[in-house]
């Protein structure tokens, strides 16, 4: 570990800091539709966007009625982006003149993935899906889904808030708002400055080039293993091109980030020189991963009238970030213990150093394990790195992220109505230590919202821990492992903490194209969405309409600093509890292994 | 819900053109007007003909050339199939191929210590850049194979090197792309 890598630790969390009020005011004046300087050109496009869809901007729906439409909505897009996948080879945008996406089980899997904010990525980009594809129908869902998270963490919000009242607000009014002013005018500005460093946006053909240097490489046949002749020597090819794969990336670059989705234009995501060119791009991709989860505190403690509440949750999440970034820092930073004692992989200013298989030279280690850190904590997705070869602990710090329902800030929305289950579960937990009817923020919570609270918690564990290991047991599971040993295990694991917990990132050697993990995920996905978001509408829903009761001397109070320690604490034993055993079988078995000298 | 599910499919349908189509378009228009190389993938032309990207690794092999990290992309360095090997760091296979070449890079030069960069693979298999002590660590050898002295090999490194970007972010970094051309125009391949 380096003072350097540090310094861009601690500078990334400061902007993420000093954004967190700015933005959050600006959240709660959109969504209580009160004017911001965007309005002259905005509103127009909103009112044109209501009259062509039949939508009534003044009416107020109940929580049914806000999670029908959303589910509507939901299932709607994810049929069109199917049959756009499906279809794209007589669309236009399409230079390479790529066919249907195929098998089935990819597109329906691939459109679960995009409608849930998800973007589990079972193709590779640059070989499967056209531009219209990419533009139409992932970049298209990377901003809808998003909105979808941020209008139902505003209804959520306004749950707490509103004072015996039925309603929520209007689905429809919230999920265009979240799109015409929280995403789109940010994503104009960041994209424009990705392609100035360098992020390409074209809608030409691939490029062919000359190699400097032309290569004979061994051929492989389809099945990977290296093809010889009669006589046993290896057929070798001339290769003298290279194809440089293109397209209009920057603008689905940067929703990819903004909205916390995480799909990548390419195969190799954010590690693309053309998704991420430099470190300051790197460093705007981060930033544009956490920048709306962290307003949304802010927001949640201005709606709430209670600033301080929404610094004591912002507080939470920034120490659950330092805890799991020092953890992936100091494990990357070590390198591998079974290499030749020749290789030198000590940090200094002419080398990286550490870990480095799967990693990116200009980004090194720190802004790599910052990178993992941040996409995981959010639900986000992006890699500039690949897991799978980050070290055990170094690799285990994603996967807890994610396990720990992708609270540390988290996705756009999900983050916030993620984080204010564990709240309700927290402020429970403190009036039973007392002997109260737990009270929060001026609501009674009471046994439905804690069954409701509870119905979230232990699906999502159910639901990883089951399918894990029935693929682990069955041929159709295990035959997609590519790395043996207890990192195979990990692999599983991952998979499914990803896809329920709606975040994408993998541990990317398992082969997820098949008929049992397309399918298995894809409904994973949608269950890891819809079955939580169900349960938190209903106590949005049942908060609103409860009477305020002013805090007494027995109220636990939500905005001090143990209240903080309270909610880090909950957080850490519900995922200790739930998936422990599992890490220890999978990351922590290998990590020992790994030093007592035993590969696999 | 009739008419919900009629506004979900309107709704769906408009806010596609708006984001889907009029969004990207408008981004790929100003993209083309306002950083027109870097829009396209900064292609490189030597001769009038396109010779790669300056931000898009290639492959180097030949003792003549810096050579570039190993690449799992395709056959190496395909720039339309971008990848890692995913191997785990407790992976036989990873372990052998590290040793294999740490013996091929370390008899090559047995007096440094050979950076991890060079013989890790990168993320996306495009890696154009090596860290300034692998080129460092082959200097002697180009130098050798080429016969230019060590000194100006050294400072045309230097004067391809990357510093972090505004003194903070990421990592000081060599463009092996760069690095070859310059070294071909410094020194035509004997």
């Amino acid at each position: 570990m380096t003072f350097n890598g540090w310094l861009q630790i601690v500078v990334f969390l400061a902007l993420i800091f000093a954004v967190t009020k700015p933005l959050g005011v600006f959240m709660a004046r959109v969504f209580a539709r009160e004017r911001t300087f965007l309005d002259p050109v905005l509103r127009p496009i909103e009112r044109l966007l209501y009259r062509v869809t039949g939508v009534d901007e003044t009416h107020e729906m109940r929580w049914t009625e806000y999670a029908t439409t959303m589910l509507l909505f939901s299932v709607v897009s994810m049929l069109v982006l199917y049959l756009i996948q499906r279809i794209q080879g007589v669309l236009p945008f399409n230079p390479q003149h790529l066919g249907a996406v195929a098998p089935e089980h990819l597109a329906f899997n691939t459109a679960a993935s995009f409608t849930t904010n998800t973007n589990w990525q079972a193709y590779s980009g640059e070989t499967t899906m056209s531009y219209f594809t990419q533009m139409a129908g992932l970049a298209y869902h990377n901003f809808v889904s998003a909105a979808v998270g941020l209008a139902l963490a505003i209804a959520f919000i306004r749950g707490i808030a509103r004072r015996q009242m039925q309603t929520i607000g209007n689905f429809w009014v919230d999920m265009v708002r979240a799109s015409l002013w929280v995403l789109l005018p940010f994503c104009i500005v960041g994209a424009l400055l990705l392609v100035s460093q360098g992020v390409v946006q074209n809608l030409k053909p691939y490029d062919t080039v000359k190699l400097v240097e032309p290569q004979l490489v061994q051929r492989a046949g389809p099945d990977g293993k290296l093809v010889v002749d009669a006589s046993g020597k290896p057929v070798m090819d001339s290769v003298t091109t290279q194809t440089i794969a293109q397209g209009p990336v920057a603008s689905q670059e940067i929703i990819k980030e903004w909205g916390t989705n995480g799909g990548g234009f390419f195969n190799a995501n954010s590690s693309h020189p053309f998704e991420n060119p430099t470190p300051l791009s790197n460093l705007i991709e981060m930033f544009s991963i956490f920048a709306v989860s962290a307003g949304l505190t802010y927001t949640l403690g201005r709606m709430t009238g209670s600033a301080g509440h929404g610094w004591a949750v912002w507080a939470a999440m920034a120490i659950l970030f330092l805890a799991g970034v020092t953890v992936a820092y100091w494990a990357e930073s070590k390198g591998n213990p079974l290499y030749p004692p020749t290789v030198d992989q000590r940090a200094g200013d002419s080398q990286p150093g550490g870990n480095m298989e799967g990693k990116e030279v200009r980004f090194g280690i720190a802004a790599s394990a910052l990178f993992a850190t941040v996409t995981t904590d959010a639900s986000c997705g992006a890699i500039n790195g690949w897991h799978d070869s980050f070290t055990p602990l170094g690799g285990m710090v994603p996967l807890v992220n994610i396990m720990l329902s992708e609270v540390i800030f988290g996705g756009v929305g999900s983050g916030m109505y993620g984080m204010l289950i564990y709240v309700v579960l927290a402020v429970f937990i403190a009036g039973l230590m007392v002997g109260r009817t737990p009270e929060y923020l001026g609501k009674k919570i009471e046994a439905y919202d804690v069954k409701m609270a509870m119905l979230v918690s232990l699906v999502f564990p159910l639901v990883i821990l089951s399918l894990t290991g029935i693929s682990l047991v069955k041929e159709f599971g295990t035959v997609g492992i590519s790395n043996p040993g207890p990192h195979g295990l990990s692999q599983v694991l991952y998979a499914f903490t990803s896809v329920a917990g709606n975040n994408g990132s993998a541990f990317g050697g398992l082969t997820v194209n098949t008929l049992w993990y397309d399918t298995a995920t894809a409904f994973t996905m949608l269950l890891g969405r819809f079955f939580m978001i169900v349960p938190m509408l209903a106590i949005a829903g049942n908060l609103a309409q409860k009477k305020y009761v002013p805090p007494s001397l027995g109220t636990f109070p939500v905005t001090t600093p143990l209240f903080t320690v309270l909610l880090i604490g909950v957080i850490l034993i519900l995922g200790a509890l739930t998936f422990f055993p599992a890490l220890s079988l999978g990351p922590i078995l290998e990590h020992l292994l790994l030093h007592a000298g035993k590969t696999f | 819900m009739k008419k919900h599910l009629l506004t979900a499919f309107l709704m769906t349908v408009a806010t596609t053109i708006l984001l889907g189509l009029v969004y990207p378009l408008l981004i790929t228009g100003l993209a083309q007007v306002l950083f027109r190389d870097k829009a396209n993938g900064q292609i490189l032309y030597r001769n009038g003909e396109a010779i790669g990207s300056r931000i898009i690794g290639q492959p180097f092999t030949s003792a003549k050339y810096f050579q570039s990290r190993p690449s799992a992309a395709g056959n190496g360095y395909d720039a339309s199939n971008s990848g890692g090997t995913n191997l785990a760091p407790s992976n036989q296979k990873l372990i052998d191929r590290v040793r294999a070449d740490a013996t091929t890079w370390h008899a090559g030069n047995p007096k440094q210590l050979i950076p991890v960069d060079l013989i890790t693979t990168s993320a996306s298999g495009l890696d154009p850049d090596i860290s300034p002590a692998s080129a460092e660590f082959q200097i002697a050898r180009v130098a050798r194979e080429r016969g230019i002295p060590e000194e100006t090999l050294r400072n045309l490194v230097q004067t391809h090197t990357h510093q972090r970007d505004l003194g903070l972010l990421g990592e000081p970094r060599v463009n092996v792309v760069e690095l070859n051309l310059a070294l071909d125009d410094l020194a035509p391949k004997p």
